[in-house]
C-alpha cells in the first residue's frame, strides 16, 4: 500500500470511472448464471417426464374371441383403461343413424373404426372430461355413461351430452388376425 | 419482532448468548413481551390452534413415513399394517388423516375471521397473502397425501385433480403426462406425490415463519379494527394469550380426540378402504371435504376449461381481495349492511360444500320437478351450486368494491379501550384488568 495516493479516492464505483468494462462483466456474469440455472433446471423438469422403460410398454395384443356380441372386454394399457366392444347389429345402425346428429365433436361412425369391422369398437375408457371410467351401456345413448360428472356417449363413443368436450379417443391399433388385435 | 426491545438477559450466559445470536431476546418479544391487543376475542385463538395443528402433522406424518411403502403394488398393504400390526399405528394414522380435516376446520374458521374483521386490509396485506399462500400449499398437501393409500378415492381423485390441468389450450396434456410420469395415475405418480408430500409441510412452516414476522410488523389486528393508539390498548402476550390461547386449544383438542376416538372415518369415505382399480371409477366420486366448495365451482360450469378456470380463480381472488375491498372500516361491526353481504358468503360458502357432496341432477327439494333451464332442472343441485358461485364471486367483484363506497358505516370508537371505559352501565372494577373478557 506504499504506493497508495493520499487523496485519491479509491473506491472504483467513484464517479469518472469508465463504466462500460465493468458494466459489461456484471452483464456477463450475470447472463453465465441465468444460463446456466436454466441448463440445470431442464434435467430436474424433464426427470418428472415418462422414463424410458415408461415409454417401452407401449402395446398390447389381444384375442378378441373372449369377447361376445354385444359385451366388452376392459384391459389395461399403457396404465389407462381400454374398451374393447363388440358391437350389435343395432348399436351401429343407431351409430350411423346419428352421424347427422348435432355433435359436440362431429365425426363419422365409419371414422372411428376400422374398414369393415364395424362390430369392433375399441376406444381408451377415460372420460375425455376428468378421465373417470365411463360405464358400460350407461346413459341416454345406450354407448357409456361417465359416472363422476354426468357425460353421456353414444355406442360409437362419441360425446353426446355432459361436460365432456371431446369423443372417448381411439388408440391406433391393428388386427394383425381375425381374432387377435395389437394395441399401441 | 418490532419495535422496541425490552429483553434484559439476566445472567452472565444469557449476556453471552445475546451478543452473538440474540435468540431469546427473539422469543421474548414475539411471545413473551409482545404487545397484544387487550380485546382480541375466541375468533383470534385460531392462529395458535392452527400452529398446533401443523405440528401434529408433522410429527404423526414423519412417523407414518416409517412404515408406509410407497409403491403402487404395497401402498394400500402398508396403511393396513400401520392400522393392524404396527405399534398404535392405528393412533398415529388417525390422528394424521382426522388432523387433517382439524386443520382444515381451524383454517376456515381463521380465514372466515381475517374476512369479518378486515384483518387482509392495509397494511396488513402482505400478511393475508401469505396466509393465501400458506391455505394453497396446505391444499396441495392435502390433496397427496389423500392419493398415498392408494385406495379407490385416492387414485380417482388423483386421476380427476390431474386431468384438470388437461383442460389447457396446446400445453394441457403435456402437463399432466409430466405431472404422472406416465401415460395414466401410476407408480411414477404415487413416488412423487410422496415425496412432494414429505416437502411441503416444511415448506408450509418456512410461510408460516414469514406469516408471523409479517404480523408482528404491523401488530394484530383486533375486533374493532381500530388501531392500537396508546399502552393502555395492549396487554402483553404472556400471560394473557398464553393462557387464552392455551385455553382455546384443548377446546380444540376435545373436538380432535371426539372424532379420533369416537368416528375416526366420519370425516372420511368408504370407498377409501377398498384398494385402487384403474379399470372402475366409484359411482359417486367426492373429494374430502374440505374441497367440497371448490369441486361444487367445478361442476357447476358446464364447460371443461371454464369450470376449472372458475375453480382456481375462487382461490385467486383471495389474493387480490385487499385491493377488491374499497371501504376504509375494518371491522364489519361497524358495516350493518356489510355485516349481512358477509353472512350470505358464509351461507353460500357451506352450500357449495353441501352441493359439492350430492351429485348434480339430484333435486335440492326432493320430488319437485320445476323446469329445466338450459341444460339442467332448475330445482338440481347444480343450479343451485350455480347460483352460490355466482354470490362467491358477486361478493369479492362487486360487493365489497361497491359497498365500501356507499355505505355508511356506524360510529367506530376513538380507540381500543374508550368502549370500555366510557361504558355507561357501570362496568365492574375488574373489567380493564381483566381485557381478554371483553370480546
Amino acid at each position: 500500500m506504499a504506493d497508495t495516493v493520499v487523496g485519491e479516492n479509491p473506491d472504483p464505483h467513484a464517479a469518472g470511472e469508465d463504466p462500460n468494462r465493468r458494466d459489461f462483466i456484471h452483464i456477463a456474469a450475470g447472463a453465465a448464471a441465468v444460463g446456466a440455472v436454466g441448463a440445470l433446471a431442464w434435467p430436474f423438469i424433464d426427470q418428472m417426464n415418462p422414463s424410458a422403460d415408461t415409454l417401452a410398454l407401449a402395446s398390447v395384443e389381444f384375442d378378441l374371441s373372449k369377447v361376445a356380441l354385444g359385451q366388452q372386454v376392459t384391459i389395461k394399457w399403457r396404465g389407462k383403461p381400454l374398451f374393447i366392444r363388440k358391437r350389435t347389429e343395432a348399436e351401429i345402425a343407431a351409430a350411423i343413424a346419428d352421424d347427422g346428429a348435432n355433435l359436440p365433436d362431429p365425426q363419422t361412425d365409419a371414422e372411428r373404426h376400422k374398414p369393415g369391422k364395424a362390430e369392433w369398437m375399441i376406444l381408451i375408457g377415460a372420460c375425455t372430461h376428468l378421465g373417470c371410467v365411463p360405464t358400460f351401456a350407461g346413459g341416454d345413448y345406450g354407448g357409456w355413461f361417465c359416472p363422476c360428472h354426468g357425460s353421456h356417449y353414444d355406442t360409437s363413443g362419441r360425446i353426446r351430452r355432459g361436460p365432456a368436450p371431446l369423443n372417448l379417443p381411439v388408440p391406433d391399433y391393428e388386427f394383425l388376425s381375425d381374432t387377435t388385435v395389437k394395441v399401441g | 419482532m418490532s419495535g422496541h426491545s425490552t429483553y434484559e438477559p439476566k445472567t452472565g450466559v444469557e449476556r453471552w448468548l445475546d451478543t452473538r445470536l440474540p435468540i431469546i431476546r427473539l422469543g421474548w418479544d414475539s411471545i413473551v413481551d409482545y404487545p397484544t391487543p387487550k380485546n382480541l376475542n375466541y375468533w383470534w385463538t385460531f392462529g395458535g390452534i392452527l400452529a398446533v395443528c401443523l405440528m401434529i402433522q408433522i410429527v404423526t406424518g414423519v412417523v407414518l413415513a416409517m412404515h408406509y411403502v410407497p409403491h403402487i403394488d404395497h401402498a394400500f398393504a402398508s396403511v393396513e399394517r400401520i392400522m393392524r400390526d404396527v405399534n398404535y399405528g392405528w393412533l398415529v394414522r388417525y390422528m394424521h388423516a382426522n388432523g387433517a380435516s382439524m386443520f382444515f376446520i381451524a383454517v376456515y374458521i381463521h380465514m372466515f375471521r381475517g374476512l369479518y374483521y378486515g384483518s387482509y386490509k392495509a397494511p396488513r396485506e402482505v400478511l393475508w397473502i401469505l396466509g393465501c399462500i400458506i391455505y394453497l400449499l396446505m391444499m396441495a398437501t392435502a390433496f397427496m397425501g389423500y392419493v398415498l393409500p392408494w385406495g379407490q378415492m385416492s387414485f380417482h381423485g388423483a386421476v380427476v385433480i390431474t386431468n384438470l390441468f388437461g383442460a389447457l389450450p396446446i400445453v394441457g396434456e403435456a402437463i399432466t403426462t409430466w405431472l404422472w410420469g406416465g401415460f395414466a395415475v401410476d407408480n411414477a405418480t404415487l413416488n412423487r406425490f410422496f415425496s412432494l408430500h414429505f416437502l411441503l409441510p416444511f415448506m408450509i412452516a418456512g410461510v408460516v415463519g414469514l406469516h408471523i414476522w409479517a404480523l408482528h410488523v404491523p401488530g394484530n389486528n383486533n375486533p374493532t379494527g381500530v388501531n392500537v393508539k396508546s399502552k393502555a390498548d395492549t396487554v402483553p402476550f404472556h400471560p394473557y394469550y398464553t393462557v387464552k390461547d392455551g385455553f382455546a386449544i384443548v377446546l380444540f383438542l376435545i373436538l380432535f380426540a371426539t372424532f379420533l376416538f369416537y368416528n375416526p372415518n366420519a370425516l372420511g369415505h368408504a370407498d377409501n378402504y377398498i384398494p385402487a382399480n384403474p379399470l372402475v371409477t366409484p359411482t359417486h366420486i367426492v373429494p374430502e371435504w374440505y374441497f367440497l366448495p371448490f369441486y361444487a365451482i367445478l361442476r357447476a360450469v358446464p364447460d371443461k376449461l371454464g369450470g376449472v378456470i372458475l375453480m382456481f380463480g375462487a382461490i385467486a381472488v383471495l389474493f387480490v381481495l385487499p385491493w377488491l375491498d374499497t371501504s376504509k372500516v375494518r371491522s364489519m361491526r361497524y358495516r350493518p349492511t356489510g355485516k349481512l353481504y358477509f353472512l350470505i358468503f358464509v351461507l353460500a360458502c357451506l352450500v357449495l360444500g353441501y352441493c359439492g357432496g350430492q351429485l348434480p341432477d339430484d333435486h335440492v327439494i326432493p320430488g319437485l320437478s320445476t323446469f329445466t333451464l338450459i341444460d339442467a332442472d332448475l330445482n338440481s343441485f347444480v343450479w343451485l351450486s350455480r347460483l352460490a358461485t355466482l354470490y362467491y364471486f358477486g361478493y369479492f367483484l362487486v360487493v365489497l368494491p361497491i359497498l365500501g363506497l356507499t355505505e355508511t358505516p356506524t360510529a367506530q370508537p376513538e380507540s381500543i379501550s374508550t368502549p370500555v371505559l366510557s361504558h355507561p352501565a357501570g362496568m365492574p372494577a375488574g373489567a380493564v384488568a381483566a381485557p381478554e373478557k371483553k370480546g
